[in-house]
């Protein structure tokens, strides 16, 4: 399977009369993306905001985060399965509108959505500080469930998505990458010499509020499965969940995998990059048992000397991480694990819920639990209201001039347990 | 420029009174430096000042630890301290723990800078790693001339208010504190580093190396379940509604005791879930399906258990620390106890 992405680089985003890519500038007819999401009578209200690198702009609470997308050759259409067609996608050519993102906020769905600053001193901490974000502000109709609020919102950012996403199809990219990854025997035959890589993603799945979608399938009534690198990046893997907000692996980060891109980089030079093996994080103890049995199973199966273990929240998940990694280690494959760290405020704690002796290589994102100061800022895209009850959050954590103090958690993806940042913890 | 006042704490052995024979001494104070505080006050130079001296016989301070600390303070405190050093112990146990006991107390009394050195496997090491700077030192005196420097190069940055580098670079031992840094390369290039580091047999370092966590041996049976008095700890999350004591969604700092005092069931009407790692639909409905009021009440009428006791325990489990855990534990197994508690049963979610 062979993808081509152009990219295009999206330098300023503005609001226009038509939705349009001109000279890197991305135009959005906000009426347009308004009326689109308003077609779902669960929102009453939908306002589209614009938030530019550098602004003193801080949005919460935020939903998810998804780059535009258009598929322009090639299988089935950008969210298969959930905005498009259910159709095999990873082929062919796919523009992306690189820098610029849709943010969906507003009134909580429960506790787990974040902040993000787009400048000062917890701006770092976020890879969207630094993208050019048109931002959907919703509401939801009175007296709606929770879990139809949830679902009405991830469907509205990736409606807007994929409808600007639209805009990048007939624009010639800066930059076209070429991602190929070929059936598994021939796959291996291509570098014979070189040691077989996977890499085990494992897909949020605790329950509503906690959900990953692939294909449109909700990944806790899913079996592990092996899937080429390349359909995800044409969206076949969507977020539906609102974990805590440090670790929340948004759309965006499905659509530019940061341990696909690295093995790709590599493939051919020192590794060969297999595939990729989809797996859960259910809460029953059985789903874990019979989810890393089939882990460990087909990693045996795919003949692969090494593999890559990533896992999306913390606490109950560290269980999958751990039996995945000694399960898979038991088949006498190499296992790098990386993750996020919950050591408590004053950072004495275990960093992890659970330890096997297997772990022995473990790549560290960073501490969610150290407190971080965020200064007012002059414009709040969608609400404050809920920061003190947020993830990371607590009593007094909001200050009369708007200013926050609040653990580094309450940050969208900002200790992400996928390796997509540069933040680490080392042991003091 | 006034200098600033350093407080040193040896033992007997150090103070030149002598050795086991003198172990047995009860504090006492001195003006200005003795013994290895000669060393400390060249390494600190001319902007500090060994200003005095508190010496313990090691088997008193052992054997008489409150009374010993608390007269240490007090002669410490008379020297008006900006910083504080003890030892270091190289590898006597006895006096590295109370070297480990002393710093700490003043830290917390004070609030002022303290260190203290030892050898690794002093039992003082693992007493205090976490909570205080302990130098790295070899495993006898004759290593005061290394240890002594590096013990005044830290305590003057510590005094400065400036960044203490990490373990390597100040030469203390590990305290097993995470702190973050921005490293050079993202977390996934490093994955994929160390794993073909990994694959090919060469040496590699992983970032964290594995937690120990304390098991809890499970107690005996209860004997006699027909006459328990039972009480309920949750890490659900389930609070009156309103959340009045603000218990945290995750990562919680406080735990909460609330009455289910002539209550048959929970009732949604009076209690809520605020934990954050859950869908809380099902809970908010019916709250019995983290604290089971309802069927405990029941046990209760039919004489299947004793009685329960007219409260229960609360926090939020998701992303609460071990250490928060642990001192929650401590806190509130002793109203547990005190109340006649024969059994608890805990529910998580």
């Amino acid at each position: 399977m062979k993808l081509e992405l152009g990219k295009i680089k999206i330098k300023d985003v503005q609001f226009g009369d038509v939705t349009k890519v001109e000279g890197n500038v991305l135009y959005v007819n906000a009426k347009e993306i308004e009326t689109l999401v308003l077609e779902d009578e669960r929102l009453i209200s939908a306002k589209v905001e614009l938030a530019k690198p550098g602004e003193s702009v801080r949005i919460a609470p935020v939903k998810d985060v998804i780059e535009p997308r258009v598929k322009v050759s090639g299988n089935g259409g950008i969210f298969p399965g959930v905005i498009s067609k259910v159709q095999e996608v990873g082929n062919g050519r796919t523009h992306a509108l690189v820098g610029a993102n849709v943010i969906t906020c507003g009134k909580i769905v429960g506790f787990q959505e974040g902040i993000i600053d787009m400048s000062g001193p917890a701006a770092k901490y976020c890879p969207f500080c630094s993208t050019y974000n048109v931002c959907i502000v919703i509401e939801p109709a009175e007296g709606l469930d929770t879990h139809d609020y949830e679902a009405a919102g991830r469907l509205a950012g990736l409606k807007a998505a994929a409808r600007i996403g639209e805009a990048g199809r007939n624009i010639t990219p800066d930059e076209v990458m070429s991602y190929e990854t070929k059936p598994l025997q021939e796959q291996i035959k291509q570098y014979p010499n070189l040691p077989k890589v996977g890499y085990i993603h494992m897909l949020q799945s605790q329950g509503l509020l906690h959900d990953t979608y692939y294909y449109g399938v909700d990944a806790k009534v899913m079996l592990p499965t092996v899937m080429y690198p390349t359909e995800m990046m044409d969206g076949a893997i969507v977020s539906g969940n609102c974990v805590a907000p440090c670790d929340k692996v948004t759309t965006f980060h499905h659509l530019n995998n940061p341990v696909v891109e690295e093995l790709y980089k590599r493939h051919g030079k020192d590794l060969n990059f297999v595939g990729v093996i989809l797996t859960n994080e259910n809460v029953f103890l059985a789903d874990k048992e019979r989810s890393s049995d089939m882990v460990a199973k087909l990693a045996e199966y795919m003949g692969l000397d090494g593999v890559l273990i990533t896992e999306e929240g913390y606490g109950n998940p560290d269980t999958d991480l751990m039996m995945n990694c000694k399960k898979v280690s038991q088949k006498g494959i190499k296992v790098v694990l990386i993750t996020d760290e919950f050591p408590g405020r004053d950072g004495k704690s275990q960093s992890l819920a659970d330890a096997v002796d297997e772990a022995d290589a473990l790549v560290s994102c960073g501490n969610g639990n150290v407190i971080i100061n965020f200064p007012p800022m002059d414009r709040v895209i969608g609400t404050l209201d809920y920061v003190e009850t947020m993830i990371g959050g607590y009593e007094g954590s909001l200050k009369p001039d708007g200013s926050i103090e609040a653990e580094l958690q309450i940050i969208i993806a900002s200790t992400i347990a996928n390796g997509y940042n540069c933040l680490a913890a080392r042991g003091y | 420029m006034e200098k600033k006042r350093v407080v040193h704490y040896i033992n007997n052995f150090f103070a030149g009174i002598g050795g086991e024979e003198k172990a047995d001494i009860p504090p006492e104070s001195r003006p200005g430096r003795i013994g290895p505080g000669m060393a400390l006050a060249e390494v600190l130079g001319d902007k500090y000042e060994v200003v005095g001296t508190v010496i313990c016989g090691d088997s008193y301070f052992g054997e008489n630890i409150e009374v010993a600390q608390e007269k240490l303070l007090s002669m410490i405190g008379d020297f008006k301290p900006d910083a504080f050093v003890a030892g270091p112990a190289f590898n006597a146990g006895r006096y590295g723990v109370a070297c480990g006991t002393i710093a700490r107390a003043v830290e917390q009394k004070f609030s002022i800078p303290v260190i203290t050195g030892m050898y690794e496997e002093n039992p003082g090491v693992d007493m205090f790693k976490k909570d205080l700077y302990i130098i790295r030192t070899g495993n006898s005196a004759a290593d005061m001339r290394v240890a002594m420097p590096k013990i005044g190069a830290l305590l003057k940055r510590m005094m400065e208010g400036e960044e203490i580098l990490s373990p390597e670079a100040e030469g203390y031992i590990p305290r097993g504190i995470r702190v973050n840094y921005f490293a050079d390369q993202n977390g996934a290039a490093r994955g994929v580093e160390m794993l073909v580091k990994k694959m090919a047999g060469e040496a590699y370092v992983t970032e964290y190396p594995m937690p120990v966590f304390d098991r809890v041996d499970p107690q005996p049976a209860v004997k006699n379940i027909k006459k328990a008095r039972i009480a309920v700890v949750t890490s659900g999350g389930i609070v009156p509604q309103g959340n009045p004591d603000r218990i945290e969604s995750s990562s919680a700092t406080k735990y909460g005791i609330y009455s289910i005092e002539g209550m048959d069931m929970m009732s949604p009407n009076d209690f809520m879930t605020i934990h954050g790692g859950y869908d809380r639909a099902f809970v908010t409905e019916n709250p019995n399906l983290v604290v089971p009021l309802d069927a405990l009440r029941q046990l209760e009428r039919e004489g299947e258990i004793g009685e329960l006791v007219n409260y229960f325990v609360t926090t939020t489990g998701t992303g609460t620390s071990i250490g928060n855990a642990k001192g929650f534990g401590e806190q509130f197994s002793k109203k547990l106890v005190e109340d006649k508690v024969d059994a608890v049963i805990l529910t998580s979610t």
